[in-house]
């Protein structure tokens, strides 16, 4: 376990090095730890490099990805949402439950009802936060109990088996295109247009102005409590749609579903660069934060370490992510300072 | 043109007046800007200028009053509305967002778009180069905002009011923190948006800047207009008794000092980029005022003084013996007292009572085993209510009821009732009407007659020459001059806070 402890570490220690450079990359240097934990890992453990055990890294993986978009799009304008651990879970059931009883509904109308029952929680956490201006870690956290207890009443104690579930919505979960599951292509298609909305268009930009100066933003005319609205509901509906695919990967939901995922998705949003006081980070990084966080995961389980460690290395990667932002805009600052004082000086 | 302004003025605001609460920020807020014309807007603090600026922005609606926009009346939605109607506001303090581009920055809510409503960066940087290379700076348009200096940033904002291509500019104190070779600059740029027909709004404390740049001034005092002159045929000392609206002696009783023994001493003071080399002391039975422009490190010597900031050198004594580094509790033990700037965020709880308030800075004094006994409590706060000639309701009123200048009577009383043997205040009366001026810098001088040591920051000049035995002149972290109160007048102080080559080091 410490031979595998450690290159996570050592592969963050190399980019402390090289800090200012790589100061506006932090995707790459996810890149760089990402292969380091995998290559040690697979020198281990060769089935690590498995097409099985790849295809299943990444169907986790997208998940948390999807969410993790979501997830930037709030904390991005100083904001957060608890609540997509709940919403995974209430749209995976509610999606079973419907398949059960209608067995020839149509798959789609799967997604649709979960993409609906995201959006609609999302939009209360919205109106809540941007409207009547309650702080969004409140909203979301009692938004993030009220579902759980909703979802309990819902589920009474009966359990989602895959027998229910139509085989073409199932196929979804585990059915892969050159190799590729189509959880990680669907993961990688959001993730590719979100991060090239947020980069070209104005919504895009005003959700980043949000973040870096609220007054400054209102100022500038921006719309800040439609576009706040609009980040929760998305967050919300990609949550939904989570949870349908949730259901289409594990073909079984109980009450449990999706427990912990709010915060094993914010973990990986600020391992992936996305400042949690807002105005920085991509989806991208974001993305890669998930991929690493469930990489690292997967490790420890190939390599038979007790999956206690699991948490407490997503911990000190959280932190250590948090402490090098940390300690690298002090660093500026300072830095500022006395380059400010030298210019006096002139 | 300056001489014979066009007959429709851009915009024109006629009595307009906003109040917060029982505050009246304006009164009568009347003004009119043409094209082509540079138009001072003069005033002491709390005069009422932000807040006309404000709804110039859109940012206030006016509860009464008219604005008109060519001649049009209109009523600002908000700072869209007021930037489609052509007036771009340069603020004060720099608006910018840290983690974006100086481009993004520029055109935040109105980038250029090409095919699909998408952002054309290359169009935007294309053009912010453009507009940079007009204002004449070196500068990337795709740099952070983060980091540049607030020269720079002000350039930034320069550039959004180009960019939006306005036709009417408010500048609010653009030259506050600017060097004078940032300040030349400036002025050409607004002498060739003059040339373009745009009718700009320069608001400024420096009136030799409004006197060199303006053709037209107009004086507010307390939230009202006073007049509007054409600056050829108005002259400074005009304008200061305008601004201040009466004499000079009824609002700074001074009784000359006969100092005593040091009781601050203060030896090469330094905190890494933001102080150099601070030295001077205060001794018993004087005032002696630190001046400088925003931004010059006056309240940051003040919190290295008191411990608030960590000083990276130099040493700090009161009465002989040296205070710790970065220990309030120290500079308070030691009888030191600090009435900082910001009265409602920093020297007041606003929803305690006036007695609770008083007592803050004295509650071990006041307890026994450890219970605070509200008898006392309330004793004290009398005497000092009435020492200090507070108008008030019951000692139990909420001190956010009480208007700025009792508020800040209450604020000094927290503090002498300590019996402090050094004061440190910062801005005693911004922002507080200039009868109960009068009255504070009254308490004042008594206090100092009876031998207190005041170390007193302002940005009002009048304050400083009025009531400082000595004064220290600070510029970008340093002391550039030390004057007597006898050699000290309006142009050596304001020489050695900008950097003026005459005569700048004492």
């Amino acid at each position: 376990m410490t031979v595998l402890a450690s290159p996570g570490p050592a592969g963050t220690g190399s980019r402390f090095a090289r800090a200012g450079a790589l100061l506006r990359a932090r995707e790459v240097g996810i890149g760089v730890v990402l292969l380091v934990v995998f290559g040690v890992t697979t020198a281990h453990n060769h089935n690590f490099a498995d097409a099985n055990s790849v295809q299943q890294l990444l169907s986790g993986a997208a998940l948390i990805a999807m969410l993790g978009v979501g997830e930037t799009l709030v904390i991005v304008t100083r904001n957060v949402d608890l609540s997509v651990g709940s919403v995974v879970g209430l749209s995976a059931y509610v999606i079973g439950d419907l398949f059960s009883h209608h067995p020839g509904m149509p798959v789609i109308l799967g997604f649709a009802v979960g993409i609906g029952i995201g959006a609609v929680i999302g939009a209360i956490n919205g109106f809540i936060t941007a409207a009547l201006r309650v702080p969004s870690l409140v909203v979301t956290l009692a938004m993030l109990y009220i579902v759980r207890g909703v979802d309990g009443r819902v589920v009474n104690g009966v359990i989602i088996v895959p027998s229910n579930i139509p085989s073409a919505f199932v196929a979804i979960g585990f059915r892969t295109f050159l190799g590729i599951p189509w959880l990680a292509i669907i993961a990688f298609l959001i993730v590719v247009v979100v991060a090239y909305a947020m980069r070209s268009f104005r919504s895009g930009r005003d959700l980043y102005a949000i973040g870096s100066n609220p007054e400054a933003a209102a100022l500038a005319g921006v719309l800040s409590a439609r576009r706040v609205f609009t980040a929760f509901v998305f967050s919300g509906a990609l949550a939904g749609l989570a949870g349908a695919l949730f259901l289409a990967l594990h073909a079984e939901v109980d009450v449990t579903a999706g427990t912990g995922y709010e915060l094993l998705v914010v973990a990986a949003v600020v391992v992936g660069g996305v400042a949690i006081f807002g105005g920085s980070g991509t989806v991208v990084g974001a993305a890669l934060g998930a991929l690493l966080l469930n990489t690292i995961n997967q490790a420890l389980v190939a390599s038979r370490v007790s999956s206690f460690w699991n948490e407490a290395i997503a911990g000190a990667l959280l932190l250590g992510a948090i402490a090098f932002d940390r300690w690298l805009s002090l660093r500026v600052a300072r830095g500022l300072r006395s380059a400010e004082g030298a210019h006096r000086d002139l | 043109m300056s001489e014979q302004p066009a007959p429709v003025p851009r915009v024109t605001l006629d009595q307009a007046a906003k109040s917060f609460g029982a505050v009246r920020a304006l009164i009568d807020g009347t003004i009119a800007l043409y094209p082509g014309e540079a138009h001072a807007l003069v005033g002491e603090n709390g005069a009422g200028k932000s807040t006309l600026v404000k709804i110039l922005a859109g940012v206030y609606q006016p509860d009464s009053g008219v604005l008109t926009v060519n001649g049009e009346p209109v009523t600002l939605s908000g700072p869209t509305a007021a930037r489609g109607a052509g007036i771009s506001i340069i603020y004060q303090e720099p608006t910018l967002f840290p983690d974006l581009t100086v481009a993004e920055n520029i055109f935040m809510g109105r980038q250029p778009l090409r095919a699909g409503r998408r952002i054309d960066r290359a169009a935007m940087n294309r053009s912010v180069a453009g507009i940079l290379a007009r204002l004449g700076v070196v500068l990337d348009p795709q740099r952070q905002a983060r980091g540049l200096s607030v020269a720079d940033q002000q350039i930034v904002e320069i550039a959004k009011a180009l960019s939006a291509s306005a036709k009417v500019l408010v500048m609010d104190e653009p030259t506050a923190a600017l060097t004078a070779v940032e300040v030349a600059r400036l002025f050409e740029v607004i002498s060739a948006l003059r040339a373009e027909g745009v009718a700009v709004l320069f608001i400024s404390h420096r009136l030799e800047e409004v006197f060199a740049i303006c053709q037209r001034i107009t004086i507010m005092r307390d939230g009202r207009f006073v007049r509007t002159a054409a600056a050829a045929a108005i002259t400074v000392d005009e304008v200061i008794r305008a601004m201040v609206g009466r004499d000079l002696d009824v609002l700074f009783p001074k009784t000359p000092a006969e100092p005593g023994e040091v009781v601050l001493r203060v030896d090469h003071l330094s905190r890494e980029g933001v102080l150099h080399d601070i030295s001077f002391s205060v001794r018993r039975g004087e005032i002696v005022a630190l001046a400088g422009l925003v931004g010059a490190g006056r309240s940051e010597v003040a919190r290295a003084v008191f411990g608030i900031d960590r000083r990276s050198s130099g040493e700090v004594s009161v009465r002989g013996t040296p205070l710790p580094n970065g220990s309030p509790l120290a500079a308070m033990a030691a009888g030191v007292a600090l009435v900082p700037e910001d009265r409602r965020q920093q020297g007041l709880v606003m929803d305690l009572g006036i007695d609770r308030n008083t007592a803050l800075a004295s509650l071990g004094r006041l307890s026994r085993f450890g219970l605070i006994r509200s008898a006392r409590e309330r004793d004290l706060a009398a005497s000092w209510a009435s020492r200090l000639q507070l108008k008030f309701g019951r000692l139990r009123d909420a001190v956010s009821t009480l208007s700025g200048g009792n508020q800040q009577k209450v604020v000094l009383g927290k503090w002498l009732a300590r019996e402090p043997c050094l004061l440190i205040i910062d801005e005693p009366t911004r922002g507080i009407d200039v009868g109960t001026k009068a009255e504070v810098h009254r308490i004042l001088d008594g206090l100092v007659t009876d031998g207190l040591a005041v170390l007193m920051i302002s940005s009002e000049l009048p304050e400083v020459l009025g009531m400082a035995d000595r004064i220290l002149v600070m510029r970008e972290g340093r002391i550039t001059a030390e004057l007597a109160r006898a050699e000290a007048d309006e142009d050596t102080v304001m020489r050695a806070a900008t950097g003026q080559p005459r005569e700048a080091a004492a």
